[in-house]
């Protein structure tokens, strides 16, 4: 009931501040922050059956989907490896000390490994991803709506919901779960340095020790899940890019607006997306 | 007729462009009233008028960039507002539209962004696609910097560029959304000359919309006035000149 609650005033605070970041110049009803918030979302969904609709029949944009693709692992992929490693290093650090405590020192790989790959990992990535991918993406395609790129796209008979949209979506929605490998990977490796810097353990005992007892639906759920994140990102930056409107401020509120409603839909959803893994994995 | 070969579409006589009671609003502020006008096939058509009376809107319209309200958009006899998506594809392929800031891809260099229509459209293979950019950049004055991105040319040379890719395609009707703004004069007399030539060779059909009368003068075989929304006269220059009516006088003379 009281995750029920908070989950609700999470989503009014987030309907507001989805009517805040709302552009003026986009068809609007009146100041009514609810109202606004329905607005959006409604405009979020005929824009994603268009997506779906440009998305599902031919052409298919390949060439456009790789270049995606490899723009986002190869731009996101050192800030997700530090952002892992740094979170491997947190984690050992401050757990160390509380089992330490506890005298159960010796269940520390484990807790590393679980904490990284269930939670750690899928989240810092994502979030990373959203503050480097959905603010350039959301600059990006405002940029080329407020300059008429758009329309001239669309004048050359190219439906640019297939070419820019769909394309974008689609390569976050697959790069994510990969990402989110590197930062696991990173996270476990640097929490093994930190462990050995305070007192030395052979990497393979560490190893040894962290996935004793991981299963399959330890990793493979929480990893996956990340594509949802992904599909978040891609899905509301780039609505927020093919909404802009009124030249560079245009742009600047798209980026800033991608970038905080995408992280702020991914902790939602996180919360949502663990519930429901624990339904079917416990 | 056309640099193309006529197809089924273009066959059917009669005007290439048919714009009738068209009116469109946005939100609560009308931008065209009840608008009617003809573009024959192989004219010049200039709309003219001040800033903000419709005119950006009435092009993009004709392209299907947007919806009206109400009134019809026939293009060589078809009915464009009304079109599903593929058909009004279709349609867009035989339309070259340049656009105000020309409107080039940022993340592809000038090359690219002519053969961009080519390659989602033609079967063309690299070599006889790289050979049609080139032909195209040199009917529009650009040799060099070709391989340069948008941002490293001049707004001239970007005009060029647009106007290059706009006529990728071969098309039968042409859409100038102010040619020569933001041009000091010797590029915008360039610019002209470069339309003027381009509806020589491909007798193409094409509306121009400007606020610039010089321009008008030069390129078009008639011009139409809009005020408010709405055109308020409709003919030659010279039609135009003889005109009465104080407004066409304070336009046409710039005071």
């Amino acid at each position: 009931m009281t995750v029920h609650l908070a989950l609700f005033a999470f989503i009014f605070a987030m309907a507001y501040t989805a009517s805040t970041l709302d552009h003026p110049g986009s068809v609007s009803t009146g100041g009514n922050p609810v109202v606004k918030f329905f607005e959006w979302f409604g405009n979020l969904t005929v824009f994603f059956g268009r997506v779906i609709r440009a998305a599902v029949t031919p052409p298919y944009e390949v060439r456009e989907f790789v270049h995606q693709f490899d723009e986002l692992g190869s731009k996101s992929l050192p800030l997700v490896a530090l952002a892992g490693a740094a979170t491997g290093v947190v984690i050992t650090l401050s757990t160390r000390d509380s089992l330490i405590r506890f005298g159960a020192k010796s269940f520390l790989p484990a807790v590393v490994v679980f904490s990284i790959i269930k939670e750690s990992g899928p989240i810092i990535t994502a979030l990373v991803v959203s503050g480097r991918a959905a603010a350039g993406i959301g600059a990006e395609l405002s940029a080329m709506k407020v300059t008429e790129q758009i329309d001239a796209m669309e004048a050359s008979a190219v439906n640019p919901y297939r070419f820019l949209v769909a394309t974008r979506i689609l390569a976050c929605m697959l790069m994510l779960p990969l990402l989110t490998l590197v930062a696991d990977f990173f996270g476990i490796i640097m929490g093994w340095v930190a462990n050995t810097a305070a007192e030395p353990i052979s990497l393979r005992l560490f190893i040894h020790d962290g996935f004793k007892n991981v299963m399959f639906s330890d990793l493979f759920p929480p990893t996956l899940k990340t594509a949802i994140f992904g599909f978040l990102i891609g899905v509301i930056s780039c609505f927020q890019g093919m909404r802009a409107t009124g030249g560079t401020e245009g742009v600047e509120r798209a980026a800033t607006s991608s970038v905080i409603l995408a992280s702020l839909f991914i902790i939602v959803a996180d919360v949502l997306l663990v519930r429901l893994i624990l339904v079917f994995y416990s | 007729m056309s640099a193309k070969e006529p197809n089924a579409s273009s066959e059917k006589n009669g005007p290439a462009v048919r714009v009738s009671s068209l009116s469109k609003s946005f939100g609560k502020q009308p931008v065209l009233k009840e608008v009617s006008l003809e573009v024959a096939r192989g004219e010049t058509l200039s709309i003219l008028g001040r800033s903000g009376t419709g005119k950006s809107v009435l092009l993009k319209l004709m392209i299907g960039l947007d919806k009206p309200d109400s009134g019809s958009i026939c293009v060589y006899g078809e009915e464009v507002t009304k079109m599903p998506p593929d058909q009004l594809n279709e349609v867009r392929k035989k339309i070259g539209f340049l656009f105000q800031q020309a409107a080039l891809y940022d993340s592809l260099t000038v090359e690219e962004n002519v053969a961009f229509p080519l390659r989602r459209h033609t079967k063309m293979s690299g070599a006889q696609r790289d050979k049609r950019v080139r032909e195209l950049l040199a009917s529009v004055g650009m040799d060099g910097d070709v391989h340069k991105m948008p941002a490293e040319i001049s707004g001239g040379m970007q005009k060029r560029a647009g106007l290059a890719r706009a006529l990728a395609l071969d098309p039968e009707i042409l859409l100038f959304d102010e040619p020569t703004a933001g041009l000091d004069p010797i590029t915008a007399a360039e610019i002209d000359d470069l339309i003027l030539r381009l509806h020589k060779e491909r007798h193409v059909a094409s509306v121009v919309v400007t606020h610039d009368i010089q321009t008008a003068r030069a390129i078009s075989d008639r011009l139409a006035l809009m005020r408010d929304g709405e055109i308020l006269m409709e003919g030659t220059f010279e039609d135009l000149k003889r005109s009465s009516d104080p407004f066409v006088a304070k336009f046409l003379n710039g005071s």
